[in-house]
C-alpha cells in the first residue's frame, strides 16, 4: 500500500504552489459542508415549529421554518388521551428487554464462534450467515408466524424478529478477534469453564462492543415500525411509538383517498399539527440522546464495514 | 505454529461427533439460543415457499392448496410485472450505490481539509442524524416539504410567484426525488467509513508529499483517493451484490399505498408487501419473494468469487 502511494506521488512530479489550492479546497469545503448539514438540519427545524404552530395559520401559508404564532395546542391534543404514554411505556419496555436479551444471545455466540479451538465454529457460522444469503420471504414468514406460531396481535411477534441479525453476530465476532487468544488460555490453565472464562474475564474487554452493538439493537427496536405493521392489528390497543405514527399518516392518506371523503369533516382527518407533534414526541428522546452515543456507532460501522 | 496446527488438526480428527460435542458442551449450550432463533425465523419458513407453486387457499392451507406448478411465475413474467419491478429496483440500487459512494468520499475528504474542530464535529453530528430517525418519520418529513396544500416548498414557490407543485401526483419526479432522499438519509453513514480509511493514512507520507511540494489538489489526487480505492471497490462490489433488494422502508412510508406513483417507484419489496398484506395473495407474493431471493443469491455469490480473486481476505466466506 504505502509503496504505491510513494510511487503514484513520483509520478505526479509534484509542482510546488502551496498554499492557495488548500485555501481553495478548504473554502470550498466550509460552504459545501454548512449547505450540506443546513439541509440535513432544515426538515427536523421544520416539523418542530409545525408541532408549535396552529392549524389555521398552517391551512392559510403553509409549514414555516419558524412559527409564526407559537401555540402548544398540538402537544395537548396529543397529550390528552394519554395514549401516548403506554406508546412510551411499551416502547421502553421492549427496547430495554430486546436490547437486554439480544445482546446477553449474541456476544455469547460472538464469542463462541470466535475460539479457534471450537470444532463446530465453521459450521454454525455458517448456518447462521446463510440466513443473510437466501431468505424465504415475505408471505412464507408471514403464513409462519401467523398460521403456525399464532402470533398475531402478540408483541413477541415484533420483539422476537429483531432480537439478532447476522450482520450483528459477525459484528461481534469481530470485536471479539481483537481479543488475545492467551486470556482464554491463562483462564483454561487457571481451571475455569468456558462460561466463567466468558463471563469473568472476556465480558469487561468487550464493554466498547457491547456499548455499539446495543445501541445497534435498541435504535432498532425505538424505530420499529415494520413487524407492527405486519402483526399488530386494530385489536391491539397499545402500539409501538413509530408504528403510532405509522397509523396517523395511514389514517390521513385513507381518509383523503377514500371515496367517501367527501362526507368526512375535516375535524376527522389528523391534523398537520397533531402529527408533528407526535413526530416530535416518538423522535425527541432518540435526537436527544444520540449525540453522546454517536462515537459507539462509528466505530460500530467501522469494525463492521466490510464484513457486513 | 504451522506443526502446532497440523497436530491441533490430527487431534480433531480423531474425536468421534460426540466426544466433540462432549468436549465443547459449554460452548455449544452459548451457541444454542442464536441456533434457535435462525432455525425459528429465517429456516423454518423456508417450506412454506411452497406457496409460489400452489393456487393458495385458506382452508387447504400452503401444503394442502392445489399444485400449479409455475403458473404463478408465468402470470407475472407475461404481464411484464416482474420485468418493470426488476427494472426499477435495480435502476434505484444502482443509483443509491454510485451516487452515495461518491458523495460519501467527497464529504469525507471535506470533512478532513477542515481545520476547525468544532465545526467538524458539529456538521459531522449534524449530517448523521438523519441515519438515526426511523423510515416513518422520513415520510413525514418528505410530505412536510412537497406536499400540494401546506408543504415547505409550495410555499417558497408561491411566494415567488411560480405555480404550485404537485410530486404526489405525478410519477416522473420520483426517481430523483429519491435518490435525494436516500442521499439525505444515508451519506452521513457512509461517509463514516471513509472518513475512518482517510484518517488510517500514514500521516508521514501525506507529510513527505507536502515536504516534496505537492499542493491541496495533489495530495487529494495521488494520496487521499488512491489509498481509498481498496475501501471503495469493495464497498461498491458488496453494495452490488444486494443489488435486487430493495429499500422498503424508504420506499413504502414515502410512497404508501399511492397508485398515481407506482410506474417509478414500485419495486419488488413494496409490490411483495401489498401483495401479502393487502391482497392476502400469498402464492404471487412468494412467487416474486423467491424470484428475487435466487438471483439475489447467485448475484453475492458471483460477487464474493470476485472479492476472492482480488482481495482474498475480505471475501465473506
Amino acid at each position: 500500500m504505502a509503496k504505491k502511494q510513494d510511487k503514484d506521488l513520483m509520478e505526479s512530479g509534484a509542482k510546488v504552489r502551496l498554499g492557495t489550492s488548500d485555501k481553495i479546497i478548504r473554502g470550498f469545503g466550509y460552504v459545501f459542508i454548512t449547505f450540506y448539514a443546513l439541509c440535513c438540519i432544515i426538515p427536523f427545524i421544520i416539523i418542530i415549529s409545525t408541532s408549535f404552530t396552529s392549524e389555521s395559520v398552517i391551512r392559510a401559508q403553509g409549514v414555516q421554518i419558524i412559527p409564526k404564532e407559537f401555540t402548544l395546542t398540538a402537544y395537548q391534543m396529543v397529550t390528552k388521551s394519554g395514549g401516548i404514554w403506554k406508546s412510551y411505556i411499551l416502547t421502553i419496555l421492549m427496547t430495554v428487554i430486546g436490547t437486554a436479551v439480544g445482546l446477553s444471545i449474541i456476544a455469547m455466540t460472538g464469542y463462541a464462534l470466535q475460539r479457534k479451538d471450537f470444532s463446530f465454529r465453521n459450521q454454525i457460522s455458517f448456518f447462521i450467515y446463510f440466513t443473510s444469503l437466501f431468505q424465504a420471504g415475505l408471505a412464507p414468514y408471514y403464513l409462519l408466524m401467523t398460521q403456525y406460531y399464532h402470533l398475531k396481535d402478540n408483541y413477541l411477534a415484533v420483539l422476537l424478529p429483531l432480537l439478532m441479525s447476522p450482520w450483528l453476530i459477525i459484528l461481534m465476532k469481530n470485536f471479539v478477534k481483537a481479543i488475545p487468544h492467551e486470556i482464554t488460555e491463562s483462564g483454561k490453565i487457571d481451571g475455569a469453564g468456558d462460561m466463567k472464562i466468558f463471563t469473568a474475564l472476556i465480558l469487561p474487554m468487550l464493554k466498547p462492543a457491547l456499548a455499539t452493538i446495543g445501541l445497534f439493537l435498541a435504535l432498532g427496536y425505538w424505530n420499529e415500525w415494520y413487524q407492527s405493521s405486519l402483526f399488530l392489528s386494530s385489536r391491539v390497543e397499545v402500539k409501538p411509538l413509530q408504528f403510532t405514527l405509522y397509523e396517523i399518516v395511514n389514517k390521513t392518506e385513507a381518509l383523503k383517498n377514500s371515496v367517501a371523503g367527501q362526507f368526512i369533516s375535516l375535524a376527522d382527518i389528523p391534523q398537520e399539527s397533531v402529527k408533528m407533534a407526535n413526530a416530535v414526541l416518538a423522535t425527541g428522546p432518540i435526537v436527544l440522546l444520540y449525540p453522546f452515543v454517536q462515537k459507539y456507532f462509528v466505530s460500530g460501522i467501522t469494525v463492521g464495514a466490510v464484513k457486513g | 505454529m504451522g506443526k502446532a496446527k497440523a497436530k491441533e488438526i490430527k487431534v480433531k480428527s480423531n474425536l468421534t461427533f460426540f466426544q466433540k460435542v462432549k468436549r465443547h458442551k459449554t460452548l455449544l449450550l452459548m451457541c444454542t439460543p442464536a441456533v434457535l432463533f435462525f432455525l425459528a425465523f429465517s429456516y423454518a419458513p423456508m417450506p412454506g415457499i411452497w406457496v409460489a407453486f400452489v393456487k393458495y387457499n385458506y382452508r387447504d392451507g400452503i401444503f394442502g392448496s392445489k399444485f400449479i406448478g409455475l403458473d404463478n411465475f408465468k402470470f407475472l413474467v407475461t404481464s411484464g410485472k416482474l420485468f418493470d419491478l426488476t427494472r426499477n429496483t435495480i435502476l434505484y440500487n444502482l443509483a443509491f450505490i454510485l451516487l452515495g459512494n461518491f458523495l460519501a468520499v467527497f464529504v469525507a475528504i471535506l470533512l478532513n481539509e477542515m481545520r476547525c474542530r468544532w465545526f467538524k464535529k458539529v456538521s459531522q453530528t449534524i449530517i448523521f442524524l438523519p441515519y438515526f430517525i426511523s423510515q416513518v418519520l422520513v415520510g413525514i418529513l418528505v410530505f412536510n416539504l412537497l406536499n400540494y396544500d401546506t408543504g415547505f416548498v409550495n410555499g417558497i414557490l408561491t411566494s415567488l410567484g411560480f405555480e404550485r407543485w404537485q410530486p404526489y401526483a405525478s410519477a416522473s419526479a420520483w426517481p430523483v426525488l429519491m435518490v435525494v432522499i436516500y442521499l439525505w438519509q444515508q451519506t452521513g453513514y457512509n461517509s463514516v467509513v471513509y472518513f475512518a480509511a482517510i484518517m488510517g493514512i500514514d500521516s508521514e507520507t501525506i507529510e513527505a508529499a507536502k515536504v516534496d511540494g505537492a499542493n491541496g489538489f495533489q495530495k487529494i489526487r495521488y494520496i487521499i483517493l488512491p489509498s481509498l480505492k481498496p475501501t471503495i471497490v469493495i464497498l461498491l462490489l458488496f453494495a452490488l451484490g444486494g443489488i435486487v433488494k430493495g429499500n422498503f422502508g424508504l420506499f413504502y412510508n414515502i410512497v404508501g399505498t399511492n397508485p398515481m406513483l407506482y410506474s417509478t417507484t414500485d419495486i419488488i419489496e413494496t409490490y411483495v408487501y401489498r401483495a401479502t398484506m393487502t391482497d392476502f395473495n400469498f402464492s404471487t407474493a412468494s412467487a416474486v419473494g423467491l424470484y428475487q431471493s435466487v438471483i439475489g443469491f447467485v448475484i453475492v455469490m458471483t460477487v464474493n468469487w470476485v472479492v476472492k480473486k482480488i482481495e482474498p481476505d475480505y471475501s465473506l466466506f
